[in-house]
């Protein structure tokens, strides 16, 4: 068979999550018993990639056979014997599992950098990380530039924090390299614990060597020996690809001392977190390395100055390290070009929540809300109506309808009341109460507060208080004006970034959307019927055809009828879970 | 429990920055950190209990109490709360019997926990059952997991 194959599975969390370990198996397997040996050099190779970003439609496998890419979704088990006989060996591709045109949608107004070969190489080969031009660029930083040169370019680029903040990536360069220090240290900020973001991830699953590559230039740029990477405890899999690709790089030369016949020096060790989500605010994270409670300090110096045991430390974020050695190779002007003005480049944000392509998306900077919802994310679930759209987790805010046409970059969602943030945009439809999503937020940074600082640490447990009220029918008149006062106080008052953002899901929920929170308040209706204490169940028995399947499914046993009758849901024993609701096939069951 | 809590610090390099991947080691052989384990700890370390206290209920990754066989954890990240993890989470509670309060079942068997995001956000809700992530779970699919583990007990 005169035939170049090359088989491409998703091995990122949500692709495992989707069997594709067994998947990956059943292909090695089909293939040898057809006669072709499967190898990752030979004619024919089968690749574990990382994530592809969309997630959805997991698994998906890549068949490129001369060249000639087709991309199967939903793939099972089951499914691989037919595709390795009629599409591998007969060359007659299976028509009816190959994705669509919306699969080509969520592709077509994307601009893949950072994820240009995730999904792509094989995140556990460093061969597979080369071959595509991988540590050209820190053979570059290395050989032909001075740390000067580095810093000039970054800054040119335009490239800005991709953590959130959005502070310009080649000032904090600058700022460490003119520190006079013997020690220095690179940090990567992998501790990404904004709830509904999962970029970082991505990258460190799929491409961690481009990380790795980063820092290294970084490390030149700056003139530090000592790098860590510090991920969280919930993200294993990436902890163990990193492991993997620092151990090649120490064999390969690529880390360790004298790299590349150059004489630098660096080294990268990896720290787990425990679980905190303050540890992702710079000083909090670097008092975790140093062995103490993750809790942030006063910054009276840059970390630039005074940074991890007091010595000059660049911090920077996954994503913002894997667009360096990008930067690096095809120059300050592409990058600058691709963005808006005031920032370079591209970003990624996981889409999720109600729209019908959910998954991990990277978009040139500059483009429109309107455009990720509608043209990548194919519209919301149902043809539902939209509502708003959340992005920067629990610092963030809501965005409504109005604001659809504003500008993705840090400024424009700033005035929208938002942030960028590290990118998590979940978009809500109408079926989602607004009250309620504050709520969840505040539940989140209340119980993730450090406690170190009296505002954040009383504050927001008494918004949350106030929000419980509300959503349990409680509310009083002078709430709403009680939230924003309290808001305001432990916006100008925390200590850190947690606190002095944490009511912002509540400032922007009351500033578009009041009248959620007067429906609560006042009629004591959540016009969402989300709000638990606020809503009843109930059949309408027209509908209903007494088929008993949310009789069987209640928990509470508390749904009467006989079969073939219209059944009736006694109020009295009802625990509002709302699983008849979704249990029934002819939605009978509603709620109000 | 000593000589365990000596091979793990036979690799120990007496750093400060060593103390939360220390503790990590001792909970991934141990199944929880035990206070009897805090003291010997302490003790070969040099370190006030009260520190190593301080950090371990800082850090939500560290449990003081033995947990279940078992550990399904379920996420409560934005894209899994709009999709129903909090459903999921009410009935799960309920029909595994968990006391109020806790999250273990009275016979150890199972531990139910929520964790505030895992990053599966394209695969919501979000489960992970001993280690493996599960995508799109229903409690219907969730208890079907349930009930074989219980059976293959």
């Amino acid at each position: 068979m005169n035939k170049d194959i090359s088989i491409k599975v998703c091995t990122g969390t949500g692709g495992i999550a989707a069997g594709g370990n067994e998947i990956l198996s059943e292909f090695k397997k089909a293939l040898s018993s057809a006669g072709i040996e499967a190898s990752f050099n030979g004619n024919c190779s089968v690749h574990k990639v990382g994530c592809r970003g969309f997630c959805a439609r997991d698994l998906l496998v890549d068949i490129i056979i001369n060249g000639e890419k087709t991309t199967y979704q939903y793939v099972k088990p089951d499914m691989v014997a037919r595709i390795v006989s009629e599409h591998i060996i007969e060359g007659n591709p299976v028509t009816e599992w190959i994705v669509g045109e919306d699969y080509h949608n969520f592709h077509k107004k994307q601009l893949r950098v950072v994820l240009s070969d995730c999904g792509e190489i094989d995140p556990e080969d460093i061969n597979s990380y080369i071959k595509v031009g991988g540590y050209e660029a820190a053979r570059k930083a290395l050989t032909a530039m001075n740390p000067e040169e580095i810093v000039r370019i970054i800054k040119d680029s335009n490239l800005r924090g991709r953590g959130g903040a959005g502070f310009p990536t080649g000032f904090k360069w600058e700022l460490t390299l003119k520190s006079k220090s013997d020690v220095k240290y690179v940090i990567c900020n992998g501790d990404e614990g904004d709830p509904g973001a999962f970029m970082d991830r991505a990258v460190m699953e799929g491409d961690p060597h481009s990380v790795i590559e980063g820092m290294i230039i970084c490390a030149k740029a700056i003139g530090s020996t000592l790098g860590y990477i510090y991920v969280r405890a919930e993200y294993p899999l990436a902890v163990k690809r990193l492991q993997m690709a620092i151990d090649r790089c120490c064999e390969t030369g690529f880390l360790g001392k004298n790299i590349l016949g150059t004489g630098f020096d660096f080294h990268i060790k990896i720290f787990k977190g425990a679980g905190a989500f303050v540890c992702g605010e710079a000083t909090a994270l670097m008092r975790s390395i140093e062995g103490k409670r993750g809790m942030p300090t006063p910054k009276l110096w840059h970390s630039a100055i005074k940074g991890l045991w007091d010595k000059p430390t660049v911090l920077n974020n996954v994503e913002t390290l894997a667009n360096i050695p990008r930067i690096i190779l095809k120059g300050a002007d592409w990058y600058r070009g691709l963005g808006t003005e005031k920032s370079g480049g591209t970003k990624i944000f996981a889409l999720t929540g109600k729209v019908k392509n959910t998954g991990l998306i990277e978009v040139p900077l500059g483009i429109s809300l309107r455009e990720i919802i509608y043209d990548i994310g194919g519209g919301i679930e149902g043809d539902r109506k939209f509502k708003a759209v959340q992005t920067g987790g629990p610092s963030g805010g809501c965005i409504p309808a109005e604001f659809l046409d504003t500008e993705v970059d840090y400024e424009p969602l700033a005035i929208a009341g938002s942030i960028m943030g590290s990118g998590g945009m979940i978009v809500l439809d109408e079926t989602d109460c607004m009250v309620n999503t504050a709520k969840f937020f505040l539940e989140f940074t209340q119980s993730e507060s450090c406690g170190k600082c009296t505002p954040c640490r009383i504050g927001t447990k008494r918004l949350l208080e106030i929000l419980e009220r509300i959503t349990s029918g409680k509310g009083k008149k002078g709430d709403i004006e009680l939230l924003q006062e309290l808001s305001e106080d432990i916006k100008a008052t925390s200590l850190c970034g947690l606190g002095m953002t944490a009511p912002n899901p509540v400032l922007s929920t009351i500033k578009y959307f009041r009248n959620e929170y007067e429906a609560h308040i006042i009629d004591k209706k959540c016009p969402a019927a989300v709000c638990k204490d606020l809503i009843k169940y109930f059949i309408l028995e027209e509908v209903c055809k007494g088929c008993g399947a949310c009789k069987r499914v209640c928990p509470a046993d508390a749904i009467r009828g006989i079969k073939k009758k219209p059944h009736r849901i006694d109020p009295a024993l009802c625990i509002k879970c709302g699983t008849c609701f979704y249990a029934c096939k002819f939605k009978a069951v509603s709620k109000s | 429990m000593e000589k365990k809590l000596e091979r793990i610090l036979k690799n120990y390099v007496k750093d400060e920055c060593n103390i939360i991947s220390t503790l990590q080691d001792v909970q991934e052989i141990l199944g929880y950190i035990p206070e009897e384990a805090v003291n010997v700890l302490s003790k070969k370390l040099d370190i006030p209990t009260s520190r190593l206290f301080g950090i371990i209920t800082f850090y939500s990754q560290f449990h003081l109490k033995p947990r279940g066989e078992n550990v399904i954890t379920v996420c409560r990240g934005t894209a899994c709360h709009v999709n129903g993890s909090e459903r999921l989470i009410n009935r799960l509670f309920l029909e595994l019997e968990i006391p109020p309060g806790g999250d273990t079942t009275d016979d150890l068997r199972f531990t139910v926990e929520k964790v505030n995001c895992i990053g599966a956000c394209g695969i919501a809700p979000a489960v992970v059952l001993n280690n493996k992530v599960r995508g799109k779970m229903t409690f219907e699919k969730l208890m079907r997991e349930i009930r074989n583990i219980k059976a293959g007990e």
